[in-house]
């Protein structure tokens, strides 16, 4: 590339590591600094070395065993929200218009759930789900099925994968979307002068083109809802009993419910560890991926 | 563009899908509360503005709106202003931990509030900031400069580099030439990227929640205290949800080209 070498940049880059570090590194080194410590309260500390990190990866004791549980849970959650979002979401951005004001108008009702307040959308599910004055609920409970996502833990779960499908569904479709219509007319015309089925046109053309952002997709997913806190939290608020606690529910529940502060700060540091993980895989797959495209990055 | 076989259907289905459970939102924030208890109605039969007058009157309401906006309105203005230069630098020069830098800052970008919410309590305690617009502004600022500089890198990027050079022959400092030049050149850049600032700020609730008590009380968390509460007034609560819809909403318009963009952290 053709960026010149200049070290004066770094003061140009300096506010945002000043501001990011503080909001960053600070915190972390105190949670490094309470995982190795256990209190009993008046600000009195006690060494406890890796104490807590063994405990919470044994999964005989209580904090390793709600912290595997959760996990668990949360690992079976993205997975099973990935197997729906991702080809739901290719079918959507298939099923786009293709011209004219349509294609706004379904743009704009894509967007609309990606824009509400997380707190809002489990506002909007927990009525929605309710048997006596919501809709669903009250459709389903009509047609027979015994569903109450407050007491049953399969309609908690169903629940909660639905709503989470209807907040994120969409950004898998836009993001297809954008990859779609940057393949050049001339492919399709090709394909069709080839008498390619639409199958074949999908498998070799549109496909291929919506690797890099698929991947996109994928990572943002997977990260976001090993992340969620606050839709579950919501609606059945990590029940029915602990069957809808995922990592970030416990974490909180353990600091700020109990201010545990040894235990949270393990859990803590062994939570950010996955992330910065699967973190590193995205960063090397989007510059990877950027640099064999020169065409189309600036302003669209 | 190649389309599959029926699409209206499943793009109708889908839409449809997507506003049903919106609508419902809607429409319960014009019932009564009597009317919500008591039967189904598709569409309010007796459509009253209580809630909504009760919003707006109520301080203990509207003033958690206030507090969101400011707190988001800090946020962002902090976002970009230290995002700019750094997304000039990132986009035209090589140096010293650039890509370590960059990659530093999509790691906080992904890291999980949860994570956070305990050690930033400590913090903005013990340097007074607790209850008040600032600790949420800067703790947000966690996930929300990492994407101001990497949505706006991408468009400084689209602007020739012989702007640059042409306006600094012509004797520009460099001051003058980024406010004078580069700034209006990325002006929809800015905008974006401040939407897109502004979005993640209102829609976080476990920070925002964390790290105020009374003062400065995010809407979101007024919100939750409505549920645990004995004796749902679910209109109330469908009406301050509705409220939170608008902001979104009313922007949607200008930025649905750049959606994919601003949630793909601008690389798509």
């Amino acid at each position: 590339m053709d960026k010149t070498i200049n070290q004066k940049a770094w003061f140009l880059v300096l506010p945002v590591f000043l501001v990011v570090a503080f909001s960053a590194v600070l915190p972390l080194m105190t949670v490094v600094n309470y995982s190795m410590q256990d209190t009993f309260g008046n600000n009195q500390f006690f060494w406890n070395g890796v104490g807590w990190f063994k405990e919470l990866l044994d999964p005989s004791t209580d904090l390793g065993g709600r912290f595997l549980a959760s996990l668990g849970r949360n690992l079976f959650f993205s997975a099973v929200i990935l197997a729906i979002e991702v080809p739901l979401g290719i079918v959507v951005a298939l099923s786009m218009p293709r011209e004219g004001w349509s294609v706004a108008a379904c743009l704009v009702i894509l967007a609309l759930p990606l824009l509400i307040p997380w707190n809002v959308v489990g506002t909007i599910w927990q009525i929605f789900g309710r048997p006596d004055i919501g809709l669903l609920g009250y459709v389903l409970n009509h047609l027979g099925l015994n569903y109450n996502y407050v007491s049953n833990e399969v309609d908690a779960w169903v629940t909660v994968i639905v709503m989470d499908v209807w907040h994120w569904t969409s950004l898998v479709a836009l993001l297809c979307y954008a990859g779609l219509k940057s393949i050049p007319d001339a492919y399709y015309q090709a394909a069709q002068i080839d008498g390619a089925s639409r199958w074949a046109v999908f498998k070799a053309i549109q496909l291929p083109k919506m690797n890099r952002v698929l991947l996109i997709a994928v990572l943002l997913r997977f990260m976001d809802s090993f992340m969620i806190y606050t839709e579950p939290f919501v609606v059945t608020g990590g029940g029915p009993g602990n069957s809808t606690t995922f990592v970030s529910i416990e974490l909180v529940k353990i600091a700020l419910g109990q201010f545990d502060l040894g235990k949270a700060a393990a859990l803590s540091l062994v939570y950010n560890l996955i992330i910065l993980i699967v973190c590193w895989v995205f960063y090397t797959v989007m510059t990877n991926a950027g640099s064999e495209r020169p065409v189309k990055q600036g302003a669209a | 563009m190649h389309s599959i076989p029926g699409r209206r259907l499943i793009m109708a289905l889908f839409l449809i899908f997507l506003l049903l459970p919106i609508y419902w939102l809607v429409n319960m924030s014009f019932k009564t509360n009597a009317e919500i208890v008591s039967t189904m109605t598709l569409w309010p039969h007796t459509p009253t503005l209580q809630h909504y007058r009760r919003i707006f009157t109520d301080e203990s309401w509207y003033s958690g709106y206030i507090n969101s906006l400011e707190y988001v309105v800090i946020n962002t203005v902090i976002s970009i202003a230290v995002a700019l230069p750094a997304a000039y630098a990132f986009s035209r020069y090589r140096f010293l931990g650039d890509k370590h830098l960059f990659f530093w800052l999509l790691s906080n970008r992904m890291a999980p509030a949860a994570v956070y919410a305990l050690p930033f309590f400590n913090l903005y305690s013990a340097i007074g900031l607790f209850d008040t617009p600032w600790a949420v502004a800067l703790a947000h600022c966690i996930f929300n400069v990492p994407l101001a500089v990497w949505i706006l890198e991408g468009f400084v990027s689209g602007v020739p580099r012989e702007i640059d050079e042409t306006a600094f022959l012509d004797g520009y400092s460099f001051p003058r030439f980024f406010i004078k030049i580069l700034v209006p050149l990325i002006a929809s850049g800015i905008g974006v990227a401040a939407f897109f600032c502004f979005m993640f700020s209102w829609v976080e609730l476990l920070l925002a929640r964390t790290l105020t008590s009374v003062q400065a009380k995010p809407i979101a968390a007024i919100m939750t205290r409505t549920v645990s509460a004995a004796g749902m007034d679910w209109g109330l609560l469908a009406a301050a949800g509705v409220l939170t819809i608008i902001p979104g909403a009313l922007v949607i318009w200008f930025v649905r080209n750049y959606i994919a963009r601003g949630f793909a952290l601008g690389r798509v």
